[in-house]
């Protein structure tokens, strides 16, 4: 019996969508935007997007996901709404700078571009690039290479707008900048976003980036996220991904980091339907650390896979990766972590880490660490372990009469404090630590910080 | 207050404890010896339900209550503390949230309010200072990297929190020093009271010397095969316990 299969080539789809809406596209960028999105067309159309034979993308079906039958708006849609009103988030109390991104695009009716007393710009990406040039010459679309990644490729065609941040020389921003991507539609929608974040040399900033959906409907989201380290600056990220079981999210967060400078990215994974986070790193100046770090809980029938690109190109550079992740009822997760040492990088230090609980006989983990090192003066380590939570201290701490499940949250609460104790910002990280706390009690869904009552 | 009677006890189809009885009163302190192997640690692993220690026959009833049908953690809170053997590290949970669980959950289950973090802070300090442990070691993950000695100090500080009726407290003198051994026996000594009682789990008599026990029972093959009172542990140090043995052979 021949069974008829209906193969959809997203090459042909989005190739036809991109034409069919060049203008619309097109319009409001800035030259040189437009100009890299055409020859990232072609090397889509070239790679396309990764299959499952794709070993990068062996446990996550992109392309599966890009198939479906997905609504673009290639404008801002006209939403009235009063953000306050319909959206609490989840880290209030929190002294920041928020910055709203609503289906894409940065969200502020008043004021694209803000440029604060010490010279700190902030704002509208694509309001940015028609008024800083010379900037985006200089680092848009450098970090975030598309060559032969089909996913970054798409993105860098079809993303219009999203976040830009300049940090100038010797600067120190004041208040951590809280970026949220809110995903709203009547009907299913797929989103391409994009943020550039410029610290110059000796600068310093903290962002937090906080992925919500707003309606119940089925979202895809590809987003870029292109980061330059100047020399000596300090750069710390956490991003909280909070969206519902029928939201798909693709991040490829890009740091480029130059001598001395500092960067930290922590990937707090609460809630999603299927979540891939692509965190690559170069450390392409001399005495550069790298922290990556990534907590990802998941049950239902959730997927999270994320995979790090560490790449060592100049001596004297450390990083540091620890990704954790606990696994209920019919969840997946992956990890996949790559320490890629050049030839020169002598005296690297690059650790690796990531361990996974499952809670249940149905989760299923699969990790993979590697390491591709041709130094010969180096340090690095990887460790990988699964397994469940420890028996002996589960009846040590119900011994002393806490209850069993109490005992269980203590222990799994413990398990990702590793993670958590990293994130700097002292009440940003004891807020996220409460929401994992919630969420690892089963107390906070995607709805809590919603007033829309969608299900 | 305790009350074990023909306790029968299986790990993994094998049966450790062929019948134990035993009666324990307020204010007594009890001593359980006995070589490796006669069931010491099992006697602990089924009083404070341990799963892997299935108990296949007889009863035990604590405070009036049927002990057996009773989950570990409420065990605890009815009053029942065992001091481990081997106790685990637990990187992540802090002894001040653990001890302010436990604490509370104790209060709870007594139906009085949790204590104010002001009150607990002031407890722990009091606790402290009656088990002479380290404030270093309260401020760190439940045991981790924590000293063999510091550990057993670490379960009497638990005890002192807790406030038990009845304290098991399994091997606590195994791998200390003499010092660590008498501040861990006066942290017992000085939680005892007329209304809790003791348990002592124990190889050697040792231990005995700072806690002087009421009454001393001799585990062999899974049955209290001799009690007496301090005296039998002296008996014990000097002959050791092939005595014991052949009387049991000789039956």
């Amino acid at each position: 019996m021949n069974v008829d299969v209906k193969l959809i080539d997203t090459k042909d789809i989005f190739t036809r969508l991109f034409n069919e809406n060049r203008d619309a596209i097109f319009s409001g960028s800035s030259e040189y935007v437009n100009t890299i999105r055409n020859k990232a067309l072609e090397e889509f159309v070239r790679a396309g997007l990764p299959e499952r034979k794709n070993e990068k993308y062996k446990y996550t079906p992109v392309n599966e996901y890009f198939s479906k039958d997905l609504q673009h708006n290639f404008s801002p849609k006209k939403i009235e709404f009063e953000v306050a009103e319909l959206f609490r988030c989840d880290i209030p109390e929190l002294d920041t700078r928020v910055i709203l991104v609503l289906n894409g695009y940065y969200f502020n009716p008043l004021q694209e571009l803000t440029t604060l007393e010490n010279g700190v710009v902030f704002g509208s990406l694509r309001a940015a690039a028609n008024k800083f040039p010379e900037l985006f010459a200089k680092h848009y679309s450098q970090y975030a290479v598309y060559a032969n990644d089909g996913v970054t490729a798409l993105n860098t065609a079809f993303a219009q707008d999203g976040v830009f941040l300049h940090v100038p020389k010797n600067t120190t921003c004041d208040k951590p900048f809280q970026i949220i991507h809110l995903l709203m539609s009547n009907e299913a929608q797929m989103v391409h976003h994009r943020n550039l974040f410029i610290l110059e040399e000796n600068s310093e900033a903290k962002v937090l980036i906080c992925d919500h959906t707003l309606s119940s409907h089925e979202f895809l989201t590809n987003s870029v996220t292109e980061m330059y380290a100047g020399p000596n600056s300090n750069l710390d990220l956490t991003r909280v991904q909070n969206e519902h079981n029928r939201a798909t999210q693709l991040t490829n967060t890009y740091s480029h980091q130059m001598q001395n400078s500092n960067v930290s990215s922590n990937y707090i994974t609460l809630h999603g339907g299927r979540v891939r986070n692509n965190v690559y790193v170069n450390l392409a100046g001399e005495g550069a650390h790298n922290n990556s770090l990534g907590l990802y809980l998941v049950d239902d029938t959730q997927h999270v896979d994320n995979f790090t690109y560490v790449n060592h190109l100049v001596p004297n550079c450390t990083s540091n990766q620890l990704f954790k992740g606990i696994l209920d009822e019919n969840s997946t997760a992956a990890f996949s972590g790559k320490i890629h040492v050049w030839k020169d990088a002598q005296n690297t230090q690059a650790y690796q880490r990531n361990n996974n609980i499952l809670l249940t006989d149905t989760a299923k983990m699969n990790t993979r660490p590697q390491l591709e090192i041709y130094a010969d003066d180096v340090k690095c380590s990887h460790g990988a372990t699964v397994g469940q939570l420890d028996n002996d201290a589960l009846f040590y701490l119900r011994s002393r009469g806490i209850p069993y499940k109490e005992s269980m949250h203590l222990l799994m609460y413990a398990f990702a404090h590793a993670v958590l104790s990293e994130i700097k910002l002292q009440p940003l990280r004891e807020r996220v630590i409460e929401l994992v706390d919630k969420r690892l009690r089963g107390e906070l869904s995607h709805c809590n910080n919603c007033k829309m009552k969608c299900q | 207050m305790l009350s074990i009677k023909n306790l029968k006890v299986s790990i993994e189809d094998k049966e450790i404890l062929k019948g134990i009885n035993l009666e324990i009163k307020p204010g007594e302190i009890h001593a359980i010896m006995g070589p490796n192997g006669s069931g010491k640690s099992t006697l602990a692993a089924a009083l404070s339900g341990r799963d892997y220690a299935s108990v296949t026959g007889g009863s035990i009833t604590f405070l009036g209550n049927d002990l057996l049908e009773m989950s570990p953690e409420d065990r605890a809170r009815a009053g029942l503390f065992l001091g481990f053997q081997y106790p685990v590290e637990i990187p992540g949970v802090s002894m001040v949230n653990f001890m302010r669980s436990a604490v509370n959950e104790k209060r709870k289950y007594q139906k009085l309010e949790p204590l104010s973090s002001s009150d607990f802070l002031k407890l722990m300090r009091e606790k402290k200072e009656v088990v002479e442990i380290d404030s270093n070691l309260t401020n760190r993950s439940v045991n981790e990297g924590f000293s063999g000695g510091e550990k057993k100090k670490n379960e009497i500080f638990q005890m002192a929190m807790l406030e038990p009726k009845l304290a098991i407290l399994d091997e606590t003198d195994s791998g200390l020093d003499i010092d660590a051994l008498r501040v861990v026996a006066n942290g017992v000594n000085k939680l005892h009271s007329p209304e809790n009682a003791t348990i002592v789990i124990t190889h050697y008599q040792r231990l005995l010397d700072y806690i002087v026990p009421d009454f001393v029972h001799v585990l062999y093959q899974g049955r209290i095969v001799k009690s007496g009172d301090k005296t039998l542990a002296y008996e014990l140090e000097e002959k050791g316990y092939d005595w014991i043995k052949e009387e049991v052979i000789a039956g």
